[in-house]
């Protein structure tokens, strides 16, 4: 891949002036994905699904794309872009149009994994050319901070607080990628924006496939998670590294793990700069740290014994 | 913001916004409690703060290479500091009111002042 100064002087696909918070990674993975995609042999179309990022990108009469986006409703990401991309082949079929365009949805966690799924689902089983990213803050963030199904095990959120009877989500978070990966679709991805380079060869690839894909990206959340706004890339480093957010993708059913933690960091690490999981530091909740990282590394070993199989689909 | 507000008849449909990028009229430099100041004497140009920031605000001159801060839309998160690896930092933050009045050279000399 080009470096990165090559990659400066190409034009911003996602502009200044958008009014997500200060510290917030949104823009960085977006930025992160303009810059590999290859713009000079085709054109981008975005769609989003309601959240952060589609409020604070598109707050009328403002926008912050340079590229064409539409945005209609919470739960049709998935729905919209597919239209889009069946208009754009009707017209190539007819002649009508003669550019290469690449279809990019954008969606976080509320509108991948709650609202949106049928809609990612049946947009993935119909086998649209399209990639979708989901930007996970691991809860509602646009409308204050509340749970859905991303959220991890004992994190607090509004609507999951934690106090004296309860300790906060009580669940464990929902596995969206092995969900994508039952449509048997050629490419499914977990990424992280600290890392960018291994961020941006999975962007690259998914963009070069024919067909449906699917990218899951950690997208810290400084207000929803309460960091400090100068820790958002240190504390995605230190999911990566505590293997709470593994770094993989799945090909053709075959599970490739991309970074490997020399040091494999206890899960504390991760959860002590956050206030929502201040609670778990408290005497007498060491027994939910335990359970968060016997969870944490039951889903490691799980990943790494698959990687060791190596098996693909049949198909 | 914006001049004046549309009236309903001047509204395209569907909401349409005919200029792409124009959220660039909306100054986000305002919401700044502390800024970075840049020293492009320690800067290696590995460029991660341009990657890593959030609001497109890192200067990037024509052979690609770190310029400067845009301070019209740094919102002042620092991960740009927080991510410069070079030693010492060639990025530092500091307080917007002790920035006020001063120019960019006189500020550069202030905070890396120990360094070279």
């Amino acid at each position: 891949m080009a470096l990165l100064n090559e990659l400066a002087k190409k034009k911003e696909g996602l502009v200044s002036g958008h009014r997500l918070c200060p510290g917030c990674t949104h823009s960085v993975i977006m930025r992160q994905v303009f810059a590999v995609a290859e713009t000079d042999k085709y054109d981008i179309v975005v769609a989003a699904a309601t959240g952060c990022f589609e409020v604070s990108t598109g707050l009328y009469p403002y926008t912050s794309w340079n590229v064409p986006w539409i945005h209609t409703a919470f739960e049709n990401a998935a729905s919209t872009i597919s239209g889009v991309e069946a208009m754009y082949r009707a017209l190539k079929k007819k002649g009508k149009l003669n550019k290469e365009i690449r279809f990019i949805a954008v969606a976080s966690d509320g509108g991948t994994y709650d609202i949106g799924l049928q809609a990612l689902s049946g947009a993935i089983e119909r086998g649209h050319q399209f990639l979708y990213i989901c930007n996970d803050n691991n809860a509602y963030q646009n409308t204050g901070n509340q749970r859905s199904s991303a959220t991890p095990f004992a994190g607090s959120t509004t609507t999951s607080p934690n106090g004296k009877v309860k300790f906060g989500k009580e669940q464990p978070r929902k596995d969206i990628v092995s969900i994508i990966e039952g449509h048997h679709l050629p490419y499914t991805a977990q990424a992280s924006p600290s890392n960018w380079r291994d961020l941006m060869n999975k962007i690259k690839k998914a963009l070069d496939i024919n067909g449906p894909t699917y990218i899951n990206v950690l997208e810290p959340c400084t207000t929803g998670w309460g960091f400090p706004p100068h820790m958002a890339i240190e504390i995605a480093q230190l999911a990566v590294d505590t293997c709470v957010w593994p770094l993989y993708e799945v090909i053709k059913g075959k599970v490739v793990i991309n970074y490997k933690p020399k040091k494999k960091l206890p899960v504390t690490e991760y959860l002590k700069p956050q206030k929502r999981f201040a609670h778990l530091f408290k005497k007498g909740n060491e027994h939910l740290i335990e359970e968060f990282q016997k969870q944490v590394d039951a889903h490691w070993e799980w990943l790494l014994k698959r990687e060791e199989c190596g098996i693909e689909y049949g198909v | 913001m914006a001049e004046k507000l549309l009236n309903w008849d001047e509204v395209l449909i569907g909401a349409a916004i005919k200029e792409p990028g124009n959220s660039r009229q909306y100054e986000t430099g305002s919401w700044r409690v502390e800024r970075p100041v840049w020293n492009p004497d320690t800067c290696i140009q590995c460029m991660f703060c341009w990657v890593y920031c959030p609001d497109s605000a890192i200067l990037v001159d024509e052979n690609g290479k770190m310029a400067g801060v845009n301070y019209t839309f740094c919102k002042g998160c620092g991960i740009c500091v927080e991510q410069c690896p070079s030693k010492p930092k060639s990025l530092k933050m500091i307080l917007e009111a002790e920035a006020k009045g001063k120019s960019e050279e006189e500020l550069r000399k202030e905070v890396f002042s120990e360094d070279k």
